[in-house]
């Protein structure tokens, strides 16, 4: 199956187009074909892995094109593993937004799918104009879900997100337009090997190319000065959306590591560009988020900055590099991705019955069923904050071993450290608020009985992965360490883009 | 003639920033839509700035003895002005839509003195 890696980005693609032309049969088909389609998405990601997972790089070329004039896609472990993230990710929020939150307004499967799309194709993609399209593919998507539902505070804060992110896709392009003019390719591969025959005379210009490059994935993680959009827009999201924006940080995160361990790393002048930078920003964003958590006032907003939070330690672990810190993000970053969605899941269970309290931390009715949530909510707090035994523990610990033993490094272990505990405090108190102290009445369940079993069932599918985390640790963390070896090695990811037969072709076409 | 390009560019990015600084939605929009079009300008550019230059290989260029025009820039900029019209006609109905839920066409909802 040599087209393997197109199928992650055809078969949403495709569900979507179905959804859309057949929406006048009913929301039951359009339900049905996303959850097909996301059932088929599992099927896909487990095959990209069992065929990547013995360090096998798989290129698609498509149409037969050779590498640097036709459109690349790339699977290897990285790729394959974020994308099984995201369907992981994608199977509990979908189920979770059958429990009525996709009749809230039109057109949700669609987008839901469309997003998924995107999201595959920005992770298997091998060239950088793709991934800006799949970039807006994944925007324009998350833009309908975030309205998604309706209501002043959807409305304001989408705006926002719509005009910071289409300013973010400018940059982006600029970005493009000067690594083209530059290097006269956008091939993620031939840009690498091109790096190291540049003159010096053009050396600050791709530098610059490359620098506005990886603000604008530091914008997408929302790394410090540039994320103070992310908890307003995440807060406002519906829950099965937001759970989905879990992933969407990490493409940010995914793509800083890729453009980094491919190209940058390759030559001298170029291997300084994301380190020195976007280790005090990773570490004020870790300090901002801990924060955050601390002076949240209503549970969306805490959440976010908890996910947050954990995007800034990703953004440390990128900024450290090597194998083995990389094989501690690889490990931290599944974990972190789904206990995030999980979280935003259950904010969303928590909220629909507790009427005029909505997600504020205060007292308000107990909502029913609150035995399992709050084990539930306990459960996911021990590990978004790392505690152990659960599987936020071992990242952490792995990461902090991985930390270099220098000042930089002593700070990461205390920011790492006073987050956890900071997080664990906050979480403490919004439970105590929350599950020990109701006043008034039990509220009906708005979404009624059938809604509630599939809001159950999705935050139980979101929190069996938990325990999963844990009992695999060895298995995963021996697939990270093979996937940060894979990824510090370059020449595999390469030299199955452009074979060494391949002779560069002149572009030299200045005038 | 780069002298002009690069001109126009700059002063279309010096607009666009100043637009998507205003307080009125429709500014920004407008300044959103100007930024893209220097970004689609400046990728233009990217493929060189030549008149005359034949866009496929003919023998005088396998030769070597003409320059051709690279066609690449303008396959990316045709993507880049289809993904900028398309979102800047999905900002044009998020903002009317703000404008309807909130009241106001202040960035930041309502008519910006503190009512939402």
């Amino acid at each position: 199956m040599i087209h393997l890696p197109l199928l992650p980005v055809l078969v949403p693609l495709v569900a979507a187009i179905l959804q859309l032309a057949l929406h006048r049969a009913g929301p039951g088909l359009a339900r049905g074909l996303g959850l097909a389609s996301v059932a088929l998405l599992a099927l896909a990601s487990a095959l990209l892995l069992r065929a990547t997972g013995d360090g096998g790089v798989i290129p698609v070329q498509l149409g037969n094109w050779p590498a640097p004039f036709g459109i690349t896609f790339v699977a290897d472990r990285l790729a394959a593993t974020m994308v099984a993230v995201t369907t992981a990710v994608a199977i509990p929020a979908l189920l979770a937004a059958t429990d009525g939150t996709d009749r809230m307004g039109r057109h949700f499967h669609p987008f839901f799918q469309l997003q998924l799309a995107g999201l595959n194709g920005a992770f298997l993609t091998g060239d950088l104009f793709n991934l800006f399209v799949f970039f807006e593919v994944l925007l324009i998507a998350s833009y309908g879900l975030l309205a998604h539902g309706g209501g002043p505070a959807r409305a304001r804060t989408g705006l926002h997100y719509v005009a910071l992110n289409l300013a973010g896709s400018i940059l982006f392009l600029f970005a493009l337009g000067l690594l083209y003019g530059t290097l006269g390719t956008l091939n993620l591969a031939d840009v690498a090997g091109r790096l190291a025959t540049v003159p010096e005379a053009d050396q600050p210009l791709v530098r610059t190319a490359l620098a506005l490059m990886l603000g604008v994935f530091a914008f997408k993680a929302a790394i410090l000065p540039l994320g103070f959009w992310l908890p307003h827009a995440y807060a406002a999201a519906s829950a099965p959306v937001a759970a989905l924006y879990a992933v969407l940080t990490k493409v940010g995160i995914y793509a800083m590591l890729r453009l980094s361990a491919t190209a940058l790393a390759g030559t001298p002048w170029t291997a300084d560009l994301l380190a020195p930078w976007l280790m005090p920003a990773a570490l004020g964003t870790v300090v901002v988020a801990t924060l955050g958590v601390l002076a949240a006032r209503r549970l969306g907003p805490m959440v976010a900055h908890l996910l947050l939070l954990s995007t800034g330690m990703l953004a440390v672990g990128v900024a450290v590099g090597g194998p083995a810190m990389l094989a501690a993000l690889l490990y931290y970053l599944p974990h972190t991705t789904l206990v995030s969605a999980a979280l935003f899941l259950l904010v969303g269970r928590i909220v629909a019955w507790r009427g005029e309290a909505a997600d504020r931390i205060e007292h308000g009715p107990r909502p029913p069923g609150a035995g399992w949530l709050a084990a539930a909510f306990l459960a996911l707090a021990i590990a978004v904050t790392g505690l152990p035994p659960l599987s936020g523990f071992l990242g952490k610990v792995m990461m902090l071993a991985a930390a270099p033993a220098t000042p930089t490094g002593y700070v990461i272990w205390g920011s790492f450290i006073l987050s956890g505990f900071v997080g664990a405090l906050a979480m403490a108190r919004a439970a105590s608020v929350l599950f020990w102290e109701p006043v008034g009445p039990l509220r009906e369940a708005p979404p009624g009985p059938a809604g509630r079993a599939r809001a159950d069932l999705a935050l139980a599918l979101s929190l069996a992965f938990v325990p999963l985390l844990v009992l695999g640790a060895a298995p995963l963390s021996a697939h990270a360490q093979a996937t940060a070896e894979q990824i510090a090695a370059r020449r595999p990811y390469l030299e199955a883009v452009l074979p060494d037969g391949s002779a560069p072709v002149a572009r030299e076409r200045r005038p | 003639m780069e002298l002009i390009v690069s001109a126009g560019i700059g002063a279309l990015v010096a607009t666009g920033i100043y637009l998507i600084l205003r307080e009125r939605s429709f500014s920004v929009v407008l300044g959103l839509t100007l930024l893209s079009y220097a970004a689609n300008l400046f990728i233009f550019a990217g493929g060189r700035l030549s008149a005359e230059a034949p866009p496929l290989v003919l023998d005088a260029v396998a030769a070597g003895t003409a320059l051709a025009a690279d066609p690449l820039p303008q396959a990316l900029v045709l993507t880049a002005i289809v993904i900028s019209f398309g979102m800047t006609a999905f900002l044009v109905a998020f903002a009317l839509r703000t404008l309807a839920e909130t009241g106001g066409d202040h960035v930041d909802g309502g008519d910006g003195e503190g009512r939402r």
